[in-house]
């Protein structure tokens, strides 16, 4: 009886350092196959099986993956987009332009960064649209309706803040207008309900924190590029974890009834 | 559960939830908590206030912008539209300062000599002109702008020029526009 011939990959396979990575066996068992997505940083948050309804693109059309793949897409090209980009006054539009015209393939990157960024917010909408139309936010997902309405909010400050990176007149006006809402804020808003009794002005406001002054300026420009590189992508990516994990907890992507 | 009254093999004895005496536990957790959630409430007070800075890197809000004689009859000068965002109005008696700031939301309206108006690009705000009299001007009558353009502080300084303060403005809906500053007497 001839002895099997070992191929490269069954060598790698029995190897220590590959076994030291994937302690399940290889041959295919169904426990291996729970082990192989348990046992794997990566693949633990998908649930180990699914259900055969979970794969009707018809039913969920897929758009939370979508809008996650797009979020993906997005980290990568804007961390590749900040190896050029400097968020001052001086420097911030002609790094735009620099990324375009000359940098190689600074085109796609920021044409990817910036069409992504629609897309998201298109599918974010459409994603919210499908699991009010099959009722997915119904108990037991009803935390799980509210962790994604604050990723709705997430996608759309980011959306806001990434607006003024380019620091052209489009940019610095959609700003203004933008920022200028904050002005009615109850309470902590310079033109708002109430602001008369903490005293607020248009130094001291709730506008001013997000644009620090009373002007879009260069200040603004920085304090938004770390908002949308930094802070917001740090709230989204928790708020995700968390949304993606209730997915499962509360019974897996819902089905039709 | 802190707080809860139970005899030595866990159950409830007296029925009822909360002891009245702290136990030292209770005290020490309290402590600890409160020390977590103060040090995360001052941090974020200070957090608040660090994004406030003391020191703006902004223009100066008071420029000299020439003498009154300068400055056309019955006109409406554009001259510092670019560089200081206003136009200054020069009627018989006074001259008015407006700020060239819709406010619907903020952007800058153009001044429209032939149709005697200022109109918005943003979303279309359209104010009156300068035949509506020196207190109408700049009143809002179409489009979004909930309320008139608002006015800078004007004076004269002792070299005869004029000053614009842009820091100190002046509202119609606070009845503001004939307090002394908001125009600049002029014969």
């Amino acid at each position: 009886m001839a002895e099997q011939k070992k191929g490269w990959f069954d060598v790698v396979k029995s190897s220590y350092v590959w076994k030291s990575m994937f302690r399940h066996e290889y041959q295919d068992t169904y426990r291996n196959r729970v082990l192989q997505v348990s046992s794997n940083v990566f693949l633990h948050l998908h649930p180990t099986k699914i259900r055969r309804h979970a794969l009707r693109l018809r039913f969920t059309w897929c758009m939370g993956g979508i809008t996650f793949l797009l979020f993906l897409i997005l980290v990568v090209t804007g961390v590749i987009l900040m190896f050029y980009y400097r968020p001052t006054g001086e420097y911030a539009y002609h790094d735009m332009k620099y990324l375009q015209f000359d940098v190689p393939f600074g085109m796609i990157m920021r044409n990817m960064h910036r069409w992504g960024a629609h897309a998201m917010v298109i599918a974010v909408w459409l994603h919210m649209f499908r699991v009010f139309m099959t009722g997915s936010y119904k108990p037991p997902r009803e935390f799980n309706w509210v962790i994604g309405v604050n990723l709705l909010v997430m996608t759309l400050m980011l959306s806001f803040t990434g607006y003024l990176l380019p620091w052209d007149q489009l940019s610095i006006w959609a700003v203004t207008v933008g920022t200028n809402m904050g002005r009615a804020t109850p309470m902590i808003g310079q033109e708002g309900p109430f602001s008369e009794l903490l005293g607020v002005d248009a130094r001291y406001d709730a506008r001013a924190l997000l644009t620090a002054g009373r002007l879009i300026g260069p200040a603004t420009l920085l304090r938004f590029y770390v908002l949308h590189c930094i802070f917001i992508p740090l709230i989204a990516a928790v708020l995700m974890i968390v949304h993606f994990w209730r997915v499962r907890k509360d019974g897996g992507i819902s089905g039709p009834l | 559960m802190a707080g809860t009254v139970k005899s030595e093999d866990g159950t409830n004895p007296e029925g009822h939830i909360w002891r009245i005496a702290p136990t030292r536990r209770d005290l020490l957790g309290f402590l600890g908590w409160g020390a977590v959630l103060s040090s995360i409430g001052i941090g974020t007070l200070a957090f608040v206030r660090f994004m406030y800075p003391r020191v703006l890197f902004e223009p100066p809000s008071q420029f000299k912008i020439g003498r009154p004689t300068e400055y056309a009859p019955l006109s409406t000068s554009e001259k510092w539209i670019k560089a200081l965002r206003l136009w200054i109005v020069r009627y018989d008696d006074r001259f008015i300062a407006i700020s060239a700031i819709c406010t619907h939301l903020g952007c800058t309206p153009r001044y429209l000599g032939t149709e005697d108006k200022y109109k918005c690009p943003c979303h279309g705000s359209g104010y009156r002109g300068f035949s509506s009299g020196w207190k109408v001007n700049a009143t809002n009558f179409e489009g979004p702008a909930p309320r008139p353009m608002e006015r800078f502080k004007l004076a004269l300084a002792d070299d005869g020029q004029m000053i614009v303060d842009k820091s100190a403005t002046f509202r119609i809906d606070k009845l503001e526009f004939d307090k002394p500053g908001a125009y600049l007497p002029f014969a």
